[in-house]
């Protein structure tokens, strides 16, 4: 193994990480759109959070995604052909809901309820798919000698697979919570913490249960033992800091720690699939591993230099638009100054 | 139904829809930063108007561009898993950049531009809008980088089955990129320019409208834009196709509809229509000597005809079927090249007829139907335009490497195919709907709308004292 592939597969890691910390929220506003506001003000309000960064945070997944194919092109050839009906939900997901932005702002008020819907919806379903799709993806799927998956349902949808898509979108909702009840005012705020508050509760039997399916359902702990049951650990922490910050009412240390406990999960899956980037169910020769799904040195070289020359500069004006828009956003005078 | 047939019409309904709105979204994205920046230069609050009232249709487009392009990147691993397998080493690399690069730029600038406009001074702000559209310049540039290499590909070599890249900097020397960009990004300049001198257009033919002058001052803006684009798109299309004669023989014998070699010098067709089993020529009109001109600049020369070329791949690829779709390549082109000729016509007749001396346009309804029927005229073109391309490198997918048969993902089942296909169609239906209902909507609601909601919000916000977070 090379160290240029080790790079792009830690990469790839960061990308996932960095897309499921700040789209991760995204997911979470939109599904509160429905679910925790009381009238259309205060919906126009949250979303109003998000306005000017979802359509930034949602370039992760698709630089992760053109990462993978350039990276690892027989890693992201049997995984998006293996998991085609779940990514394409995932997709039609991505569509509803990144239409709806513009749609509800523009559509005549007695519309605007379908858009408001489309963007739960759409938010509620992407995490959920990815959830599903990662956690079952570390079970192992019956891929064969050329490397093509052809799984049936019960590899996609199993207990250990739904417990992870519903503990992603957990997560995403409490990290949207998280990043409500540091961007607003008013009432909002407050329901958004004691949303949180009674949420926190549910994630820890969610992590729980995790844990001990992974236990069962994967080979990490033996494979892996010191790394994930470390990571495990550092995820229920994160969610103790998280916890005990929303009960202080320290906004900024809840957010960061909800943000973390992503990072944690994608570094758990990534860390216990080392050195395999897929594993197959059919036989451990079937393996997809980091030495033999990657491209070229020198494709990996010349991504390496792109990589390091532009990454500063995008993290730079990312972080620059942040605080841009860091007041936060009141009830009523939304800030959509279009 | 083969999984061979059904990718390739999701690649094409996924790619054509998308395409409608990447040039419109690039095309009136420079028109409103050309409006912003006279806003900046004259200070005069019509420009201002003008930036923001286009920037709302700019917007929708933007807005399905973007939904619908996550789609492009994720089905090349979804139903070409084996393409994928052969190629990902050079073509997944423009993907990852482009993302890296145009996207991430992209939308950060676009989210600034559109809250930022009571935040930040007018000079800075302007400044986001041109940055948008350099991003959404560049992402193209990167998206053709990957599809040139697909026509001509250069600096590979093949390794145990796979092309593995041996050259970036061929990838960007590719010749086919740089004649591709050209005419995709002139492309786009006549259809930003046109769609608003029609939809300006549509808005003077209405019987009561609010500020006519408003609409005047678009229109004329978009006719020059549409002609500086028009110009730069029929250069870009003549070399394009000068170099199609030696690249790809096969896509332009088949977009002339020659089966047999021409004489010399080479007559050009003007209609027809061809048995495509037969490999014959059912019937057409011929121009004398036109051909010989357009492939190569002078008035000799003769041109190879499918049924040649075939014997010659035949020859160096073996025995398959490589004649492309005849009627549908050579009409797709007449579509695309006419209608860029109308267009160029259009704007220059549009802005003769509206010059200060003599604004007769705008007393004949009959010249403002033509310009807003015109708000149309570039989505065929491009859509045409795309055909030729692609339909045209038929049976390739990488030309000369490897072909569509092979590149298609063994796994996936018709059913999934079909269920992916009908959902698509009826996600694409609805948003189309949905955007030029919401487009119209706009366009009625008129340059002065938001003057109007601001003054109603100031006098409401002077009824709330209450708001005492506000100020945390």
């Amino acid at each position: 193994m090379s160290g240029l592939q080790l790079l792009w597969f830690v990469l790839i890691g960061v990308l996932f990480s960095g897309f499921f910390f700040l789209e991760g929220f995204d997911f979470g506003v939109g599904m509160a759109v429905q679910s925790l506001t009381h009238s259309e003000d205060e919906k126009d309000q949250i979303v109003a959070t998000i306005g000017p960064v979802w359509d930034g945070n949602e370039v992760w997944l698709i630089t992760a995604g053109g990462a993978l194919f350039a990276s690892y092109p027989f890693w992201y050839a049997t995984l998006f052909s293996g998991y085609y009906l779940i990514l394409f939900t995932i997709l039609a997901g991505l569509i509803i809901r990144g239409v709806s932005f513009e749609f509800r702002k523009n559509v005549p008020t007695s519309q605007k309820q379908i858009w408001n819907w489309a963007l739960s919806l759409g938010s509620l379903v992407v995490p959920f798919f990815f959830g599903l799709m990662f956690v079952s993806m570390i079970q192992g799927m019956p891929i064969d000698a050329k490397g093509n998956m052809t799984a049936t349902f019960g590899d996609y949808f199993n207990l250990f697979s739904i417990v992870g898509g519903i503990a992603v979108v957990l997560l995403s909702y409490l990290h949207g919570l998280n990043y409500i009840a540091l961007k607003t005012t008013g009432p909002v705020r407050d329901r958004a913490k004691n949303y949180a508050k009674f949420l926190y509760g549910v994630l820890y039997l969610g992590l729980v249960a995790f844990a001990v399916l992974m236990y069962f359902e994967t080979d990490f702990f033996e494979l892996h033992f010191a790394t994930t049951l470390g990571l495990l650990v550092s995820m229920v922490v994160l969610t103790v800091i998280a916890n005990i910050a929303v009960m202080k009412d320290a906004e900024i240390t809840t957010f960061i720690a909800s943000g973390a406990t992503f990072v944690a999960l994608v570094a758990l899956i990534f860390t216990g699939l080392f050195p395999r980037v897929m594993i197959s169910s059919i036989s451990s020769k079937y393996d997809l591993l980091i030495t033999n799904s990657s491209s070229s040195p020198y494709t990996l070289k010349i991504m390496s230099y792109v990589a390091i020359s532009f990454l500063p500069f995008v993290l730079a004006y990312i972080v620059w638009t942040y605080y841009i828009f860091r007041r936060r956003i009141r009830h009523t005078s939304v800030l959509e100054s279009k | 139904m083969s999984i061979v047939s059904l990718a390739r019409f999701q690649f094409a309904m996924t790619t054509i829809y998308h395409f409608f709105f990447v040039p419109f979204s690039i095309g009136t994205g420079l028109v409103v930063a050309i409006m912003e920046t006279m806003y900046v230069v004259t200070k005069k609050d019509e420009y201002l108007k003008m930036a923001k009232f286009w920037g709302n249709i700019f917007l929708l487009s933007f807005a399905v561009g973007v939904v619908t392009g996550i789609i492009q990147e994720f089905q090349f691993g979804m139903n070409w898993s084996d393409y994928s397998r052969f190629v990902g080493d050079i073509f997944g690399a423009p993907l990852a950049v482009e993302a890296l690069l145009a996207f991430f730029m992209e939308s950060t600038f676009l989210g600034l531009w559109i809250f930022t406009w009571k935040m930040v001074s007018p000079k800075l702000h302007v400044i986001f809008m041109w940055i948008v559209t350099l991003a959404s310049s560049l992402s193209a540039l990167w998206i053709l980088a990957a599809n040139s290499f697909m026509q001509h590909p250069t600096g590979y070599t093949i390794k145990n089955g796979h092309a593995v890249m041996t050259s970036f900097s061929a990838l960007l020397k590719n010749p086919q990129l740089w004649y591709e960009f050209g005419h995709v990004i002139a492309g786009a300049i006549v259809t930003g320019g046109i769609i608003i001198t029609g939809l300006s257009a549509f808005q003077l033919l209405k019987k009561k409208v609010e500020n006519p002058e408003f609409y005047k001052k678009s229109l004329h803006i978009g006719l020059l834009v549409a002609l500086f684009g028009s110009i730069a798109v029929l250069t870009a299309g003549d070399l394009q196709m000068k170099a199609l004669v030696k690249e790809q023989p096969m896509k332009f014998a088949a977009t002339e509809g020659l089966y047999k070699n021409t004489g010399d010098p080479a007559s050009w067709t003007l209609v027809a229509w061809a048995n495509e089993n037969g490999h014959k020529r059912v019937w057409g009109i011929d121009v004398p000597y036109v051909l010989s001109i357009l492939a190569y600049d002078k008035p000799s020369g003769s041109v190879e005809g499918m049924n040649a070329i075939n014997k010659q791949l035949v020859k160096e690829y073996g025995k398959q079927n490589y004649y492309p779709p005849v009627n549908t390549l050579f009409w797709s082109f007449r579509i695309m090249a006419g209608f860029g000729t109308l267009m160029l016509l259009v704007s220059l007749l549009g802005l003769f007829f509206t010059r200060k001396k003599n604004q007769l346009l705008y007393r004949q309804k009959w010249m403002l139907w033509i310009l807003g029927l015109c708000t149309f005229t570039p989505f065929l073109a491009n859509t045409a335009g795309w055909l030729v391309t692609e339909l045209g490198r038929y049976p390739w997918t990488v030309y000369g490497l490897f072909t569509i048969k092979q590149s298609v993902s063994p796994n996936v089942s018709v059913a999934s195919l079909l269920t992916s296909n009908i959902v698509y169609f009826l996600l694409f239906t609805g948003i189309g709907i949905t955007m030029v209902s919401l487009v119209v909507r706009e366009l009625g609601k008129g340059p002065d709308h938001e003057e109007k909601v601001e003054e109603q919000e100031r006098k409401a916000a002077k009824i709330d004292p209450f708001d005492k977070e506000a100020f945390e």
